[in-house]
C-alpha cells in the first residue's frame, strides 16, 4: 500500500510531517461549507445523513456541532470493517469531551478540501489520531471560552465533560452553547499544533471498546454498499474480459446471438484514453441478468497482448533468473556493511529460497461502479479505498478537468487492499459517457477474479553467515515479485541507495529488525509479472510474502546451530544500533519485538512436550513497515495427518504491540481476521496463471478458510500508552510462517512454498 | 409471470422464468439486503428463506418461488430484533457486513433444526457461509448466544 502524501518529497519522515500539515491545513485553505451532499453516514439505513439548517460550531474541517449537541465528525477512510469512523471519531470526541451517544459519523464526498483520501496501510488510526485530537481539543477549550460568559464565570473555573461546561453547580450543554453562543472560532494550523493532548490518564473514551456505528444496518439488510445504488434511468453493465490485461486490442464482435436475450439493449467497445482497461467491450441490458445472459451469448474477436501464453512457472522462472542476476534490483539503505567480506570470512553459511502462489483478493462484493453526469458534475458511486489516485484517471479517460469529477462514498464489501486500484471505475464512466445515460457495471464473481490486481507470486532467496562461535555476521536477503506501487501508482515509489526508484510495499519486512551485522535487502522488480497482471496490494502486501520467508529462514538458521528458535529470535533482538528505535513511533525498537516474543512463547507452553506429529512454531514481525512498526508474534500449534497430509491448525497465539489501543473489541476484530487470512493463504489459498489469466475464478476451486477449519486463537495486546500504530494486516504476516516452522516441528518437512498443499506434505514426507 | 408473498407481502413479477430469484428480490422488488457473492451457490451471501428453509437465492429462478414463501433478511424482525440479529450486534460480528445477511438467515434456519447446537452442528451447517472478513469466531459465538436466549426465552 502506498503512502498518502506527496510523492517524491525526500526522506519518509518529512513526507508523513508534509502530509499531516497538510491534513490540518485544510481548514485553513477550503473554508467550512457544509458536508456536500454526496456523503454517507453508515449508521443510517440507506446511507444518507439528514440536512439540519440550524446555528453550526465548525472549529476545524474535521467536524461540527449543531444546537442540539449532535457532534458530526467528518471521515476521509472508506468503511470496509474495520469500524474506522467508529474509532477515528473516538479520538476526537475523547480531546472534545462529547457526549458519544451524540457523535454522529459522516463519510465525505472528493471535494479536494478534505486532502489525499486513500484507506490502507493500516494507517488509518496512526495518521488521524494527532489531528483528530487537535480538532477536539480546540473544540473543547472553544466550548469553554464561549460557555463562560453565558455562565457568568471565568473560563479557567471551568471543566467539559460528557457534551457539557461545567463551573460548580452551573452548567450548560455543548448544544445551547452552540445556539445562544455565536461560535466563529476558526483554528490555523500553527494554533492546531501547538494545542495539548490530554494525558494518557485523562482519556475517557479513547481505549474502551464502543458499539461500532456502521453496525446495527449490517443486521437487518439496510446497509448501502456500492452494488446497491441505483439511479433512475440506469442501464446494467457486464463486461467481456479480454484474453490479456494489458495489450488487447478488439477485432470484431458479434452480438447477433445476444439479440434473441430479452432486455439486451447493446454491446460497446470502449475507448478509453487513460489505457486503463484496454480491449473491453461493455454489454449492456435493462437488467443485470439479462447483462450476464447476453455477455455469454457475445462473442468477441481479439488480437490478445504479448503476455497471453504466459504461465505460474513462467514467473516464477523469470523471478529466479532476476536474482541469480546479482547486479538486477534496488539495495535497500540497511545501514551498510560489506556482506561479500563477511560471506568470504564465514566459518558456515545457509541459503534458502523461498515461493509463494498468486492470490485472489475474492472481495465478496464483486468490483462495480454506478456511473453518470448530472448538472456538469461526472458522479461515481461505488467503494473505493484510493480516491486520490483514481480521479486524475478518470478525468484522463472522460475527457473532462478532475474538479467535475465526483466520487460518492459508499460501503465497502470486502476491501483488502482490491479497491485500492479503482480501475473498475473506469469503464463505468466510459460507458456512461458513450450512452449519455447512468450505466451500473457489476462484473460477475468469474469476471472479478480475471479482473483482479492479485497479489504477484514472488521468490526470494536468503543467506545467513556464521562465524565459529556461531555468531551471525551477515545476512542477504533477495526478492522478486511484481510491483503494484510501479505499476498502478509509480510517483510513490522510494529511492533506493542508488537513487533507483523501487516498491517499498513490495520488499517492507525484509529490512528486518534482527541484529544480524552486515545486511543486504535487494528488491526485484519482476516485469514479466507487471505485464502480464496489475500486481494489487493484497492484505499485509509486502510483509505477507517477505516475512514468510524471513520467519522461515530465521528458523532453519536456528536448527543450522541447534539453537532454539524462540531462544535464536531473542539472541538477535538486541534492540541495539540500527535497530534501537525512535520517537515517535518506534520507541524501544526491537526490544519490543523481542517482548512479544517472549509472551507469545510463554502463554503458547513453549517447550512443553507434545503429541506425535504436532508441533509447535513461532514467528514474529515488525507489522508492515519500519517506521510504523506493530510488533506481533504467533506461535502456531498444528497437527499433521501422514497419510493424507492435512494440515490441522489447532492453535495460533498471538501477542501484538500496537502501541495505545484505540477500541480494544475492534482491535480483536482486525487481529481475528488478520490472523485468519494468514492461515487461509498459508494453507487454503492460491492459484496460477496459465495462459496469461489466472486458472481459478470461483469458489468451485478456490477455496478460502471456512468456518470449520478455524482454530482456536489466543490473542492479547501489550499493555501501552505509545503511538497507535496499524491493526488491520499485521497479524497476517505472521500466521503463515509460525504454521511452516510448526509442520517442521510437527514432522521434519520444511515447506517452503505458499501455498502449503497436502499433496506437497505427503510428497515430502515419503520422500524421506 | 410468478407471484410469491415475500416478508408478508404478494407480489407478481414479470420476469423470465428462470431469473435467479436473487435479482428479482434485489432489483425488481428492491430489497438490496440480500447480497451476490458468487453466483453459483457456493458463498451464501444470497441467502434467504423459502417455505422456512435456507435457500441460495442466486441458483433459485424465480419460477421455482411461484406461489411460494419467502423471507428475506429485511422480513426476519420488524424492528431487527430477532435473537441471531440481537446477538450478532451484542457480538460485533459484522466487519465488511456483506455476507451477513446470508450469515444471519443461515443461522435462523440453523436454530430452527438445531435449537442448541454444537461446535460440529455449526461447523456442518454454516460451511456454506464464506466471510472473508473471517469473522467465524464471532459467528460461531453470537449463534451459541442466540441459542442460549432463545433457549430462557423458551424456558420463561
Amino acid at each position: 500500500m502506498a503512502r498518502p502524501m506527496s510523492p517524491r518529497k525526500g526522506s519518509r519522515i518529512v513526507s508523513r510531517r508534509a502530509f499531516v500539515v497538510g491534513m490540518a491545513g485544510a481548514c485553513a485553505a477550503f473554508g467550512f461549507t457544509r458536508t456536500a451532499g454526496a456523503a454517507m453516514d453508515p449508521a443510517i439505513a440507506g446511507g444518507i445523513p439528514p440536512v439540519d439548517d440550524g446555528p453550526l460550531f465548525e472549529p476545524t474541517v474535521w467536524f461540527a456541532i449543531d444546537g442540539d449537541g449532535i457532534v458530526t465528525v467528518n471521515i476521509i477512510r472508506a468503511e470496509m470493517g474495520q469500524h474506522v469512523g467508529t474509532a477515528l471519531a473516538r479520538i476526537l470526541a475523547d480531546e472534545l469531551e462529547a457526549d458519544w451517544d451524540h457523535v454522529r459519523i459522516t463519510h465525505v464526498d472528493t471535494d479536494p478540501k478534505w486532502g489525499a483520501m486513500v484507506t490502507g496501510g493500516s494507517w488509518s488510526v496512526w495518521q488521524t489520531w494527532p489531528v483528530f485530537s487537535r480538532a477536539g481539543a480546540a473544540g473543547r477549550m472553544t466550548l469553554i471560552d464561549a460557555a463562560a460568559p453565558l455562565l457568568g464565570v471565568s473560563p479557567s473555573d471551568c471543566t467539559a465533560r460528557g457534551g457539557t461546561v461545567a463551573c460548580g453547580k452551573l452548567m450548560i450543554s455543548y448544544g445551547d452553547i452552540v445556539r445562544r453562543g455565536n461560535l466563529a472560532r476558526r483554528y490555523t494550523p500553527d494554533e492546531l499544533a501547538k494545542l495539548p493532548i490530554k494525558p494518557a490518564a485523562e482519556r475517557r473514551l479513547v481505549g474502551r471498546s464502543v458499539p461500532a456505528l456502521d453496525i446495527p444496518p449490517k443486521t437487518d439488510g439496510s446497509a448501502r454498499y456500492g452494488i446497491d445504488a441505483t439511479q433512475p434511468g440506469m442501464v446494467h453493465a457486464r463486461p467481456k474480459i479480454p484474453p490479456t490485461r494489458n495489450g488487447s486490442k478488439v477485432i470484431s464482435v458479434d452480438d447477433s446471438a445476444a439479440r434473441a436475450v430479452k432486455g439486451y439493449i447493446r454491446s460497446l467497445v470502449l475507448d478509453d484514453p487513460s489505457g486503463t482497461v484496454p480491449g473491453w467491450v461493455m454489454v449492456i441490458a435493462d437488467t443485470y441478468p439479462a447483462a450476464i445472459r447476453a455477455a455469454d451469448l457475445v462473442t468477441v474477436d481479439w488480437a490478445p497482448g504479448p503476455t497471453a501464453g504466459v504461465s505460474e512457472q513462467d514467473i516464477l522462472d523469470h523471478a529466479a533468473r532476476q536474482i541469480a542476476q546479482t547486479n538486477d534490483g534496488v539495495l535497500l539503505d540497511t545501514g551498510g556493511g560489506d556482506t561479500r567480506a563477511a560471506f568470504g570470512a564465514a566459518h558456515s553459511q545457509l541459503e534458502q529460497t523461498y515461493t509463494t502462489a498468486t492470490v485472489l483478493h475474492f472481495q465478496l462484493e464483486p468490483v462495480n461502479a454506478l456511473a453518470f453526469e448530472k448538472d456538469g458534475v461526472f458522479e461515481i458511486h461505488t467503494g473505493n479505498q484510493w480516491q486520490s489516485l483514481i480521479l486524475p484517471t478518470l478525468a484522463k479517460a472522460l475527457d473532462r478537468p478532475v474538479t467535475s469529477i465526483v466520487m460518492r462514498t459508499y460501503l465497502i464489501g470486502g476491501g483488502f487492499g482490491r479497491r485500492l486500484n479503482g480501475d473498475y471505475t473506469v469503464p463505468a464512466s466510459l460507458a456512461a459517457k458513450m450512452l449519455g445515460r447512468p450505466v451500473k457495471l457489476v462484473l460477475t464473481r468469474a469476471d472479478d477474479a480475471r479482473f483482479d490486481s492479485v497479489r504477484s507470486p514472488s521468490v526470494q532467496t536468503l543467506r545467513m553467515a556464521f562465524d565459529a562461535d556461531g555468531q551471525v555476521t551477515a545476512m542477504e536477503h533477495d526478492a522478486a515479485a511484481g510491483w503494484p506501487t510501479q505499476v498502478v501508482a509509480p510517483a510513490f515509489m522510494l529511492k533506493g541507495q542508488s537513487g533507483a526508484p523501487y516498491d517499498p510495499f513490495a520488499i517492507s519486512g525484509a529490512d528486518n529488525w534482527y541484529s544480524v551485522g552486515a545486511q543486504k535487502v535487494r528488491a526485484i522488480s519482476n516485469d514479466l509479472a507487471n505485464a502480464t497482471f496489475r500486481p494489487g496490494w493484497l492484505r499485509s502486501v509486502g510483509p505477507g510474502w517477505t516475512n514468510w520467508a524471513l520467519e522461515s529462514f530465521i528458523d532453519e538458521a536456528a536448527h543450522h546451530l541447534t539453537a532454539d528458535p524462540v531462544a535464536f529470535r531473542l539472541k538477535l533482538l538486541t534492540g541495539t544500533g540500527r535497530n534501537a528505535g525512535s520517537a515517535p513511533n518506534a520507541v524501544g525498537g526491537a526490544a519490543r519485538q523481542a517482548g512479544v516474543v517472549r509472551a507469545a512463547a510463554a502463554r503458547a507452553g513453549w517447550g512443553g512436550a507434545m503429541p506425535a506429529d504436532s508441533g509447535l512454531g513461532i514467528a514474529t514481525s515488525f507489522g508492515q513497515e519500519r517506521d510504523m512498526p506493530t510488533w506481533v508474534a504467533c506461535v502456531a500449534r498444528v497437527r499433521v495427518d501422514r497419510p493424507t497430509g492435512t494440515v490441522t491448525v489447532e492453535k495460533l497465539t498471538i501477542v501484538v504491540d500496537a502501541g495505545t489501543i484505540v477500541d480494544p473489541d475492534s482491535a480483536r476484530a482486525q487481529t481475528e481476521g488478520g490472523a485468519l487470512w494468514g492461515l487461509s493463504m498459508a494453507l487454503h489459498e492460491g492459484t496460477a496463471f496459465h495462459n496469461g489469466q489466472v486458472r481459478d475464478t470461483n469458489l468451485d476451486s478456490y477455496t478460502p478458510l471456512r468456518i470449520g477449519d478455524v482454530p482456536a486463537l489466543d490473542i492479547s495486546f501489550v499493555d501501552s500508552t505509545e503511538v497507535p500504530v496499524g491493526l488491520g494486516e499485521p497479524a497476517t504476516t505472521v500466521v503463515g510462517p509460525a504454521i511452516g516452522n510448526a509442520i517442521f516441528a510437527a514432522v521434519g518437512f520444511r515447506p517452503r512454498h505458499l501455498p502449503i498443499t497436502p499433496a506437497a506434505v505427503v510428497a515430502a514426507l515419503s520422500a524421506n | 409471470m410468478t407471484s410469491f408473498t415475500i416478508n408478508g407481502r404478494i407480489v407478481t413479477v414479470d420476469a423470465e422464468a428462470d431469473t435467479p430469484l436473487l435479482w428479482v428480490i434485489r432489483d425488481e422488488i428492491g430489497l438490496t439486503g440480500t447480497k451476490f457473492g458468487c453466483g453459483i451457490g457456493l458463498c451464501g451471501a444470497c441467502t434467504v428463506h423459502v417455505g422456512g428453509r435456507a435457500t441460495r437465492s442466486c441458483i433459485t429462478s424465480v419460477s421455482a418461488v411461484d406461489n411460494a414463501v419467502v423471507t428475506t433478511i429485511e422480513g426476519l424482525d420488524p424492528a431487527g430484533a430477532h435473537p441471531v440479529q440481537m446477538a450478532w450486534r451484542s457480538l460485533q460480528v459484522p466487519q465488511c457486513g456483506y455476507c451477513q445477511s446470508g450469515q444471519i438467515m443461515q443461522a435462523v434456519a440453523l436454530l430452527k433444526d438445531f435449537p442448541s447446537p454444537t461446535d460440529q452442528d455449526i461447523d456442518a451447517v454454516m460451511a456454506g457461509n464464506l466471510c472473508r472478513c473471517m469473522t467465524y469466531v464471532r459467528i460461531r459465538a453470537a449463534i451459541k448466544q442466540a441459542a442460549a436466549m432463545g433457549s430462557r426465552a423458551k424456558d420463561g
